[in-house]
């Protein structure tokens, strides 16, 4: 049996989720908005520039009005670390739902769950699946929190290439963003996950949204410098920054293939995370 | 550096003397309408005087009687349903990625399509006061609201003469993409 977890660490975890998704939702985390900044000091296009500006006032707006940075407040998706003292079960789950409820009401979220068929809003961010919580093992209860657009979710793409072509990975990529033109809100930050399986290269993709965009590997900037090359630019107006970063998760996989997952991400990569003592 | 025009509705022929790229910036009434709002006015009629009007693609979040975030929508999704507003007069059409052909030709010797920076919603919430509603019964998202706009800034995305930033955008990275990668064969030695 399962000894459930503290009545006062499940409440702890409520507030701790909505806390994150205030922190996410209201300001950027400062590796992203950097990027924006040099971003607008390379732009040569005055219209490309004035996108940029025009961002950059929307999040001092947010933070000095301490309302979300975008009506799109996003689909919440959870990463969960638990040390190995706290057991996971049910109620933790609950406690994380409980805190997306919280922040919905309280922030405000826009109500954007609905159930995929009947497309019924459920009225609180929460559904079957929803929130999506991620969980690993780790030496301290920390929450992190994701919220998605749909913007640029929609225009994710996943494929199962041939090991032979792994040398047209930039093009798959390159490709994702040329279909995605303006829609997606450029400057956009790329998630590719590389391996795995299906299902794990789109989750790798995911995870890779997660990581400091102001460092990149020598393959994520051959990926960058592919995708900026296309000249769509912030917002689709065409200019220098199509993309801020490209960020690559690998895993092993079969011999026989080669899962590719690009996530897009809006500029608006808003990432939060916050530790639950315990 | 080009100088910003200042628009004030209801808007009129200085509209056409506007070029795809130009800077503008946007005072008076809009009118938020997304797919049901559209569908809604093609069957019931527009609820406002249209002549000179402002369509705003946005799903706004409203709380009382303020407007708490209202970035732009996608405005591809309407594509195929602006037609009979223009025809009824409205001068423009704000929203984010651009409308494609179907609504440049539309425009031509009537209007403009006006792009605001996706995602902007607290920026644009800034510059705005609620004044009404219509149709509050499709939904806070979908309803009509009647906002007033204290200079919102926007680039000219169509212009009335059909040119469109965004058409020409793909157009080069089409072309780029296919320089890039390409298939090249080596000639055999």
């Amino acid at each position: 049996m399962i000894p459930s977890p503290d009545p006062a660490l499940l409440a702890a975890i409520t507030r701790a989720t909505c806390e994150a998704f205030r922190q996410a939702e209201i300001t950027l985390p400062p590796d992203v908005k950097q990027a924006i900044l040099t971003a607008k000091e390379h732009e040569t296009s005055d219209i490309a520039r004035g996108e940029l500006e025009n961002i950059l006032a929307n999040l001092e707006m947010a933070g000095a009005l301490s309302v979300p940075i975008c009506q799109d407040t996003g689909v919440p998706v959870v990463y969960l670390t638990i040390p190995p003292h706290v057991p996971l079960n049910n109620g933790i789950y609950h406690a994380i739902a409980e805190g997306v409820r919280t922040a919905s009401r309280e922030i405000p979220l826009r109500p954007n769950v609905v159930d995929p068929l009947t497309r019924e809003n459920t009225g609180d961010n929460t559904g079957a699946g929803m929130p999506a919580v991620h969980v690993r093992p780790g030496d301290r209860l920390t929450i992190t929190v994701l919220p998605k657009g749909a913007g640029a979710e929609n225009m994710s793409r996943i494929a199962m290439m041939l090991p032979s072509e792994r040398g047209q990975i930039p093009k798959f990529v390159a490709e994702t963003m040329l279909i995605a033109g303006g829609k997606p809100c450029p400057p956009v930050i790329l998630g590719v996950g590389i391996g795995g399986t299906f299902d794990g290269a789109a989750a790798l993709a995911k995870e890779a949204l997660l990581e400091p965009i102001d460092t990149m590997t020598p393959y994520e900037k051959e990926l960058l410098a592919a995708v900026n090359a296309l000249g769509i630019g912030p917002m689709g107006v065409g200019g220098r920054t199509t993309a801020l970063a490209v960020k690559v998760k690998a895993a092993g996989c079969h011999t026989a293939s080669l899962p590719v997952a690009v996530n897009v991400q809006c500029w608006a990569c808003r990432r939060a995370t916050v530790e639950v003592p315990c | 550096m080009l100088s910003i025009m200042d628009l004030c509705t209801p808007l009129s022929h200085e509209v056409l003397m506007l070029r795809a790229g130009d800077r503008v910036t946007l005072s008076g009434t809009v009118y938020t309408a997304r797919d049901e709002a559209h569908l809604r006015m093609m069957e019931d009629g527009i609820p406002f005087d249209p002549h000179g009007a402002v369509i705003y693609h946005c799903g706004p979040v409203i709380q009382g009687q303020k407007v708490i975030a209202a970035g732009p929508t996608t405005s591809a999704r309407l594509n195929s349903l602006s037609g009979f507003l223009l025809e009824k007069g409205v001068r423009a059409l704000v929203g984010k990625g651009g409308m494609g052909r179907q609504v440049a030709d539309q425009l031509k010797g009537r209007g403009v399509y006006l792009a605001f920076t996706g995602g902007c919603a607290a920026l644009a919430a800034s510059r705005m006061t609620l004044k009404g509603v219509f149709f509050e019964d499709l939904g806070m998202a979908e309803a009509v609201w009647v906002i007033e706009l204290d200079r919102l800034p926007l680039v000219v995305g169509i212009d009335a003469a059909g040119n469109d930033i965004f058409e020409g955008v793909h157009r080069n990275a089409q072309a780029e993409f296919k320089k890039r990668f390409s298939q090249k064969k080596e000639a055999p030695a």
